[in-house]
This record gives C-alpha cells, sequence and structure tokens, in this order.
C-alpha cells in the first residue's frame, strides 16, 4: 500500500464495488443467522413446553425429540456447507479482486481532487 | 499392570511427546506473532483439529456422557447447543475478527474505539470468563484423579491419601499448563490441543464403535436397553428429567425450570462465539479463507464428537447403569471411563481388557483437560500482557521482546493464582463455572464483538457500557442464584442468600448485555468515528492491512 489518505477507506467503503460485497455478504449471513436461530429456539422451547409432542414414538424407540435434535446436527453441518460453497463463489472472488485493486493504489491517489467527498 | 498403573504410564507419555513438541516449537518461537498466534502459520484443517481440542473440555467428554447416562436425554441438549454455536462464529465473527484483529478479542473491539477504556474492559472479560472456565477444568481435574486412579477415601497412593492426591493433580496440571505457554506459546499450545484432538476423536470413536457392536448396531435396540435399565422407561429418552422439570401444584418453580432450560439453551448458543480462548485461534490462520476452512473443519470434528456422546452416554446407561455410575460418582462424571471399562472386559476379555480401556480413557480424559487449560492460561496471559501492558500502561512504547517476556510472566502469575484458587474451590461444587464462563461471554462480549463489526454508530460507551452489563448482570445474578446459596446443591448449601430464581442467568443477561450497549451507544457525548468504521469494515471484507 502507498498512501494512506485519512479519507481512503471511507472512499473505499462507499464505492459500488464494495457495497456489492457488504450486501452479498449481508444477505446470506443474516437470513441464516435468524433461521439457524428460529429453528434451534423451536427446538429449545419444544423441548420445555411440548413434551408430550417430543416424546411421540416414530419408530421402535426412536423419538421425536432424538430425531429433531440430530436434524440441529443435519442443518448445522448444511448451512456450513452452504456457506462454504456461497462464500467460495460470490464472496472470495469480489475480496480478492477488491483486495489487489486497493493494494495496486487503485483507492489512494484521487486525480480529480474535486470529486473527492468531504 | 494395573489399569492405575497403566494409565499413569500412558499419561507419561502424552506429557513427554506434548513436552518434547513444546520445547521443538519454542525454538521456532521468535517473534511476537510467533508467541500470540503461532505465526500464523497453521493451515485450516490444523487449525479446526486445535479448537476441537480447544473446545471440547471435559466437561464435554465426561460432563455430557455422565448426564445422558443419568439424566438421559437432557445431556443431548448440551451436544447440540455446543455445536450450533458454532454457527455464530462461521458466519458472523471468523472471518472478520481475522481479517482485523492481530492478538486479542480486544484487538476488534478496541479498532475504532478509544484504547484505554475498551481494553480494560474487554481484558476484564477475558480474564473472567478464563479463568472461571479454568478453574472447572481444574477442579474437575482433582476429583478426576481420585475417581480415575482409584484412590478411595482411606486408601492410599504414594504414600498419599485422596485429598492430597486431588491437592497434587492440580498442581502437576497447573505447573504443565504453564510450561505449554510460557516455552512453547500459541505454537507449543496449538500441537498439544491438535494431539489431544486426535487422541479424544480415536478413544470415542473406539468406544462408540464397541457399544453400537454390543447391540448389534441396532440404535432402537440400545436406547430401549438404556431407558429399561434406567428404570424411568420412556421418559429417560425424552427432555425433561433433568431441565425444565414440571412440579406438580408447584406452577412457579414449574414456569422457573422451564426458562432456566430456555436460559441455558441460549447460553450455550451465544456464548462459543463470545469465549476469548476461541477467538484468539482464529489469529493462527494466515488468512480469512483459512479460518473459514477451520471453522467448517472444526463444525465436522466436534459435531461427529457430539453425535458420538449419544452412543457414550447411552451405552453407559444400558452397560453400566445408573447405580454403578453414582455409586462411583454422584455426579456421573465416569460414566465414559466406566463404560470403557466394562467395553474392554466385554471385547478385548477379561480384566486385563478392561483395566487396559479404561487406562486409555482416562488418560485421554487428562489430555483433555491439559490442552483446554493451556488455551485458557495463554489467552488470558496474552490479554493482559498485550492488552493492558503494552496498550494501556505503555501506550505501545514496548518492544516485541518486551511484550513477551510480560506474556510469559503473566501465563506464570495466572496459572499460579489459577492453581491456589482451584485448591481452595476444590471442596465447592463448581460445576456451574462453565456455564458462567458461557453465559457472561455471551452476555458481555458478544454484543460487544457484532455491535463492532456491524453497527456503524457503536461507540466507546457503547462498548464498554455492553462488556461490564453484560459481565456484571451475568455474575451478580449467578451469585443471587440457586447454584450458590439456598438449595442443598449450592456451592454454600448452609446459607441462603438467594433470591434470583433460576441457575443460569443468560435469558436475561444476554439481552440486558445487548441493551447497554445500545443505550450506551446512543446516550454517549462522543459520536462514533465513521472514518475508523469504513477502515474496519474494509479490513475486515477484503482483508486489505491484515495482520
Amino acid at each position: 500500500m502507498s498512501t494512506d489518505a485519512p479519507d481512503r477507506y471511507e472512499r473505499i467503503a462507499e464505492s459500488p464495488e464494495f457495497a456489492g460485497l457488504r450486501r452479498s455478504l449481508r444477505r446470506f449471513v443474516f437470513p441464516m443467522t435468524i433461521a439457524f436461530f428460529s429453528w434451534y429456539a423451536l427446538y429449545v422451547i419444544l423441548s420445555a413446553y411440548a413434551r408430550d409432542f417430543m416424546g411421540t414414538i416414530l419408530f421402535g424407540n426412536i423419538n421425536v425429540a432424538l430425531v429433531f435434535g440430530l436434524l440441529q446436527f443435519v442443518t448445522t453441518f448444511l448451512i456450513a456447507w452452504l456457506y462454504a460453497r456461497y462464500a467460495d463463489r460470490k464472496l472470495d472472488p469480489v475480496a480478492e479482486d477488491l483486495n489487489a485493486r486497493i493494494q495496486a493504489g487503485e483507492f489512494d491517489a484521487d486525480p480529480q481532487p474535486e470529486e473527492v467527498k468531504a | 499392570m494395573s489399569a492405575r498403573t497403566l494409565t499413569i504410564v500412558l499419561f507419561v507419555v502424552f506429557v513427554l511427546i506434548t513436552l518434547a513438541i513444546t520445547i521443538w516449537a519454542s525454538r521456532q518461537t521468535k517473534t511476537a506473532t510467533d508467541f500470540y498466534a503461532g505465526g500464523r502459520s497453521f493451515s485450516g484443517f490444523s487449525n479446526g483439529l486445535a479448537i476441537g481440542g480447544d473446545y471440547m473440555s471435559a466437561a464435554s467428554f465426561l460432563g455430557i456422557a455422565g448426564i445422558i447416562a443419568l439424566s438421559g436425554y437432557d445431556g443431548f441438549l448440551y451436544s447440540i447447543g455446543f455445536l450450533v454455536a458454532w454457527l455464530v462464529a462461521l458466519l458472523l465473527v471468523a472471518e472478520l475478527l481475522r481479517n482485523s484483529g492481530k492478538y486479542t478479542m480486544a484487538d476488534v473491539l478496541a479498532f475504532r474505539m478509544r484504547q484505554t477504556p475498551v481494553r480494560v474492559a474487554a481484558s476484564i472479560s477475558t480474564i473472567v470468563v478464563s479463568i472461571f472456565y479454568l478453574l472447572a477444568q481444574m477442579v474437575g481435574a482433582g476429583a478426576l484423579v481420585a475417581l480415575l486412579l482409584g484412590i478411595k477415601p482411606g486408601a492410599h497412593f504414594l504414600g498419599m491419601d485422596a485429598d492430597t492426591a486431588k491437592i497434587a493433580t492440580i498442581i502437576f496440571i497447573g505447573i504443565l499448563m504453564i510450561v505449554y505457554v510460557t516455552v512453547g506459546g500459541m505454537k507449543g499450545t496449538t500441537y498439544v490441543q491438535i494431539v489431544k484432538a486426535f487422541l479424544l476423536m480415536v478413544g470415542a470413536a473406539l468406544m462408540t464403535v464397541l457399544v453400537l457392536a454390543a447391540f448389534k448396531f441396532d440404535l432402537s435396540g440400545l436406547l430401549g436397553e438404556a431407558a429399561a435399565k434406567s428404570g424411568k422407561g420412556a421418559a429417560f429418552l425424552e427432555p425433561g428429567l433433568r431441565y425444565g422439570k414440571e412440579v406438580a401444584g408447584d406452577a412457579a418453580q414449574t414456569f422457573y425450570n422451564k426458562m432456566d432450560l430456555l436460559s441455558l439453551g441460549i447460553a450455550l448458543v451465544l456464548g462459543t462465539a463470545g469465549l476469548p480462548h476461541i477467538l484468539i485461534r482464529f489469529y493462527t490462520v494466515p488468512n480469512s479463507k483459512a479460518a473459514r476452512k477451520s471453522v467448517l473443519w472444526a463444525i465436522g470434528i466436534i459435531g461427529t464428537f457430539y453425535l458420538m456422546t449419544l452412543a457414550l452416554g447411552f451405552g453407559a446407561a444400558a452397560l453400566v447403569g445408573g447405580e454403578a455410575i453414582t455409586a462411583q460418582d454422584k455426579g456421573g462424571n465416569t460414566a465414559a471411563p466406566q463404560l470403557a471399562q466394562v467395553l474392554g472386559e466385554r471385547f478385548l476379555g477379561g480384566t486385563t481388557g478392561g483395566a487396559a480401556m479404561l487406562a486409555i480413557i482416562a488418560a485421554v480424559a487428562f489430555a483433555t483437560i491439559l490442552a483446554v487449560v493451556a488455551g485458557l492460561t495463554l489467552a488470558s496471559s496474552s490479554s493482559l500482557a498485550h492488552d493492558i501492558y503494552a496498550s494501556v500502561i505503555r501506550k505501545g512504547q514496548v518492544s516485541e521482546g518486551g511484550e513477551v517476556r510480560v506474556a510469559r510472566i503473566s501465563a506464570f502469575a495466572i496459572g499460579a493464582v489459577a492453581i491456589v484458587l482451584a485448591i481452595y474451590a476444590q471442596s465447592l461444587n463448581v460445576a456451574f463455572l462453565v456455564a458462567l464462563a458461557f453465559a457472561v461471554a455471551a452476555s458481555g462480549n458478544l454484543p460487544a464483538i457484532l455491535y463492532s463489526l456491524f453497527w456503524k454508530r457503536f461507540t466507546t460507551a457503547g462498548a464498554t457500557a455492553a462488556i461490564y452489563g453484560g459481565l456484571i448482570t451475568a455474575v451478580v445474578l449467578v451469585f443471587f442464584s440457586p447454584v450458590v446459596s439456598g438449595s442443598p446443591t449450592a456451592m454454600f448449601p448452609n446459607s441462603d442468600w438467594q433470591w434470583f430464581p433460576l441457575s443460569n442467568p443468560g435469558i436475561i443477561s444476554i439481552p440486558v448485555g445487548f441493551l447497554c450497549g445500545w443505550l450506551g451507544t446512543v446516550l454517549s457525548r462522543e459520536p462514533a468515528d465513521p472514518q475508523k468504521y469504513a477502515e474496519l469494515e474494509v479490513r475486515s471484507l477484503t482483508g486489505v492491512g491484515a495482520h
């Protein structure tokens, strides 16, 4: 990195490329966090208040509570895998490209100072 | 050779191997980055294993197996909470923290704030969480040694009675953890955790396969036998024997029990991503992509392990039986070693086979404790040296060598304090300390971390308010809860100053932590620095300027 003007990072943060990266990240992680947290909360609440339902036998000695618990494992593995795939395809290429451009000084010196935001 | 001798031999072999690695690691430890972050040279897979080794404590291995063995399904709740929690770390914390921090949790929290107040708050919280956790592990180790080495009250071992052996174990474990951390730094500690994770996974997998083989790989048959032998029938396989109990005719108590279950559930899932000794593990890899890979590996390893706790717990219930377990230890902590002995007798042949399996699993349990306490000592001493000494006291005007020297001295001091506290606390019931550590991490640290990373307006006052608000609320509520006084199973069973009805404060203290962070911010006179937020955002998302 060459110059480190005080407003350099603000300029990057306001660039459409960076805004796109931020949007891509938040579009995935925020809804997914709400989803897995609600799904987990549902499991805990049912464990506390819906004992009869959780105790329903599905087959042999396997009841709803056990299957519900195992499904929490399945969804955790699934969300981890989905995020890895999403980050690989949608986040890493953009982040790496931006990183390279910042390192190359693209956002450093401003050729037209009158366009610099206050 | 008796099981006791074999356990000691195996454990000594583990100690010698890890000490050799530690000394080797010390030769590779030259800079501050080497000491605090293992030179950032670990691969995602190695760090994933080390995270597993740092995270899967004796409470996970012995505790969860014991709770399932005695109370059935309710123990599984811990397994689920401890695993799902990793999604918070994966989606919201790991990569951004890796890119924006250097050595400690406070690096990220203080990034765009005034250094001194935020670093002091973060350091206090780091040390409180780590010491609570450390004490629980060390007292647990002391309690286990008598059981695992079969030293019965009145009997002697190397001239020590059971009480002396406990104290000797606490001191021994304490000295080892100090050596690992002061000599090997993060590199040495990481290798200890990797070796431990490998041993724990192999040990648990071996037992799981043998348990399933004993039931001809019929899971339903295993559960049926466990339920039948527990004497509680189908209820043993359903939630409710231990948590969220329904007390007939006492609606208030029933309500509190249910709230306690919800509180535990939320603290488990939100605590992990606020544990300082876990957070600093993300600094040991070269970049955010490797941080992501390490969490993915950790989720795979930890998830597999927690699935196996089902087989271990229900296997112990079915093959050992609750009565035999409580005869050995009321808390059920010896369920897994006892199960190992039964499996050994059955599959390896006779008493010798049983003794061999017991010895292996007991040695794995000690290795487990050792790796976790080393990680905790490192986290707290790093924070003391980097946040308090280098940043607050010396305002960054300190040489790298000087800072690392202070970190080593801090590790020694924290280790010594932990040994003394653990010796005093050993007669107390400290099982709640792990739950408290999770509650403090979730109430104080997590809100501050999330606001720091995602909320542009967050200020210094907000950060300190979130940390102190969450920390103090959690500690105060636990102090006035039934786990400290006013109940037969309390820390002080003969006193009663209890007024807070829940054992776990999370359901109150976590929202309070988030609320304090928000209030501190909106009431703060000094506005947030938009330039610093832009810098944090750009660095955390793109990896520019990452250490």
